[in-house]
């Protein structure tokens, strides 16, 4: 029995950039990314635009072919030979409700594909029934498999994209900014949504966002992603309340607390400059051209991940206690 | 005492379409002070961009001020010639969008396009132009200023758009800055950044900020009054304590239920259930009846009116007409929001 639902080691996804006529040059979208996510789990995954927190969700799945490291899956390695029998167990759920969602299907085709692809039913009826169940599992009524999805909200065509990702009955999700388009109340309701369906099917979810609050809320561990690598890990409690990476400690401190009085006290470390150019990295610490807190080792030595107490790793060789 | 710098009364604005009209904004009342920082929240919808583009009257066709009145240093700008529109645009009130890459023109430099505020609205010849240019980019915190001058918009990140966009805004010291969703497109660290940024110019020149948004925590930040839209209508204004402790409309309760609060790990979100209203199918009585757990009978019959509910706080909601709270103070109680 293998220890992990999944296992991510080392893993690399550099693309090569046409930077001159004959020049080209690697982005290094992520560039050495390891955890591991148990069954059940919601690993959080945060930062900026550009981090790679989204290339990280499809290399996992294969929609990047990973130029280096690997993903084992319940231990079994995969690789392109026999990715297809992993799609079964693994799927995503999509930022953008709008163009995630095939205008000239029905809802039912939708949902109904995944099923067809891997022949998950034997007469129509039963094609049905399935289709009808899944939507509503995730809130929406089975009456609704007839109209396209222009004729949904926002909320509720992201409810059309979870019942065709849960259509095969995966154990694995990626969730890649789910909520980021959604008005603050509908993104409640498919929070509640992703949780409840957490607990019913025994679901793991990889929860990548660039809202803290959001991925807090859902998740047990957090990784805290820049420019192409992973920068801290820990219990969502612990990065909130004791972030040990500078680019933690100001990240946290940049969200608007929704409470006036908190805010008016709150000290802020606003950060200088802006995020390198990922075709034109520091050397050694990617972050220490903005950090504060930089000595001499940061610009000669790259760091990696240390263990800062159980459970909580940061990459950094001048940590700092908030 | 405050100055009102800008009075918005019964303010109807529509979009005529071909299975009906639109009522985007419908009969909406504030006024803004000198010096303050006003917030607009809601949901997409509500009707909170449509108020700014028609303070400006920017609005995209058909769209159309069927009613009202919008008071600028007494003048009503629903009734101005729009070449007088045009004088106030830029010089008076500003504004900067939501999305820094299109709002900026592609095909010029980022020097040209501020010089062209500045020379259209102030009498200052191409040289001063380019010095006050210039002076506006490190102001706003551009690095190398000299050379971003003759660099095109693509050339420049997210962030430095928006600042670019900011100084744009500012470059003729306008008394009144509207930023639409500024910082939405920009990353948490730089939104800090612009923020900041917003804030000390706002101290240093003394403007006033109608700042739209639809996160609650960049209000609870920057603001001192608070506007809450709902389907076109005003459910709640206010001083921003009053509305975030003492919520007086289900809605704004609803909402600030609604997000995650980092202090409350893994506690249920509590959210508004039901879907936007249909602002082609609106409902006779209070908008948010359907989605409300609190709603009466007279709620889907009547539309609450506006009823002050503390010294500096109004809400239009049933529930407090039923519970009887209402303000009864009188002296010092503001008109205003």
């Amino acid at each position: 029995m293998p220890e992990h639902l999944l296992e991510v080691k080392d893993l690399r996804q550099h693309f090569p950039i046409k930077t001159g006529f004959f020049r080209k040059t690697l982005l290094k979208a992520v560039d050495g990314v390891s955890f591991t996510i148990d069954k059940g789990e919601t690993l959080g995954l945060v930062g900026e635009s550009g981090c790679g927190k989204t290339t990280v969700g499809r290399s996992i799945l294969r929609l990047y072919t990973p130029t280096g490291g690997s993903v084992k899956y319940k231990g079994d390695e995969i690789d392109d030979s026999n990715i297809q029998r992993f799609r079964r167990e693994m799927q995503v759920v999509f930022q953008d409700p709008y163009s995630s969602l095939n205008p000239r299907m029905t809802v039912g085709d939708i949902v109904g594909e995944p099923l067809d692809i891997h022949k998950l039913y034997t007469t129509p009826g039963e094609r049905e029934e399935k289709v009808a169940n899944f939507l509503q599992l995730v809130g929406l009524n089975a009456d609704h498999k007839r109209r396209y999805a222009h004729e949904f909200s926002g909320g509720q065509r992201q409810r059309i994209g979870i019942a065709r990702a849960l259509a095969v009955d995966p154990e694995f999700i990626v969730c890649d900014e789910p909520v980021s388009a959604l008005d603050v109340s509908i993104q409640a309701q498919i929070i509640n949504t992703f949780e409840e369906l957490q607990q019913k099917l025994g679901l793991a979810y990889l929860f990548i966002a660039h809202d803290l609050h959001v991925v807090q809320h859902m998740s047990r561990r957090v990784a805290v992603m820049y420019l192409g690598k992973i920068v801290e890990m820990a219990p969502a409690d612990e990065i909130i309340s004791s972030p040990r990476h500078p680019y933690t400690q100001s990240l946290m401190s940049a969200i608007p607390i929704p409470d006036p009085k908190k805010a008016r006290v709150r000290r802020r470390i606003v950060l200088e400059g802006e995020v390198p150019s990922p075709l034109n990295l520091p050397s050694g610490c990617a972050f220490r051209t903005r950090c504060r807190y930089a000595i001499d080792q940061c610009v000669t030595q790259t760091p990696e991940l240390m263990v800062m107490s159980p459970g909580h790793e940061a990459a950094c060789w001048n940590p700092q206690n908030n | 005492m405050s100055q009102t710098l800008l009075r918005v009364k019964n303010l109807h604005t529509v979009f005529p379409i071909e299975s009906g009209e639109v009522r985007a904004v419908n009969g909406i009342n504030f006024n803004l002070d000198r010096g303050k920082v006003l917030g607009i929240v809601g949901e997409s919808g509500s009707g909170k961009s449509v108020t700014a583009y028609s303070i400006l009257r920017i609005l995209d066709n058909p769209g159309r001020i069927s009613q009202g009145e919008i008071l600028f240093e007494d003048e009503d700008i629903v009734k101005m010639p729009i070449g007088s529109v045009r004088q106030i645009r830029g010089a008076k009130i500003s504004i900067i969008f939501q999305d820094p890459m299109t709002s900026l023109n592609p095909v010029y430099t980022v020097g040209n396009q501020l010089m062209e505020a500045i020379l259209l609205h102030t009498k200052r010849n191409r040289k001063q132009a380019q010095e006050r240019a210039l002076e506006m980019l490190k102001l706003v915190g551009v690095n190398e200023p000299d050379k971003r001058l003759k660099q095109y918009p693509h050339q420049l990140s997210g962030g430095m758009r928006q600042r670019v966009m900011i100084a744009m805004a500012l470059a003729c010291e306008p008394d009144i800055l509207i930023a639409d969703e500024p910082t939405t497109a920009l990353d948490v660290t730089i939104q800090a950044q612009i923020l900041e940024l917003m804030r000390d110019l706002k101290d240093r020149m003394g403007m006033s900020i109608i700042m739209i948004t639809h996160d609650l925590g960049v209000i609870a930040e920057m603001c001192d009054e608070i506007i809450v839209m709902y389907a076109g209508r005003i459910c709640e204004r206010g001083i921003v304590d009053e509305i975030f402790y003492n919520p007086r409309h289900e809605y704004t309760k609803g909402l600030l239920r609604s997000i995650p609060k980092i202090t409350a790990a893994h506690e249920r979100l509590t959210p508004i259930g039901g879907s936007p209203v249909d602002l082609l199918n609106m409902p006779a009585g209070c908008p948010f009846s359907a989605r409300c757990d609190q709603a009466m009978k007279v709620c889907l019959t009547e539309y609450p009116e506006e009823i002050r509910v503390a010294q500096e706080h109004l809400a239009s909601c049933w529930v407090n007409v039923r519970d009887g709270i209402r303000y009864e103070g009188g002296e010092g109680a503001r008109t205003n929001a």
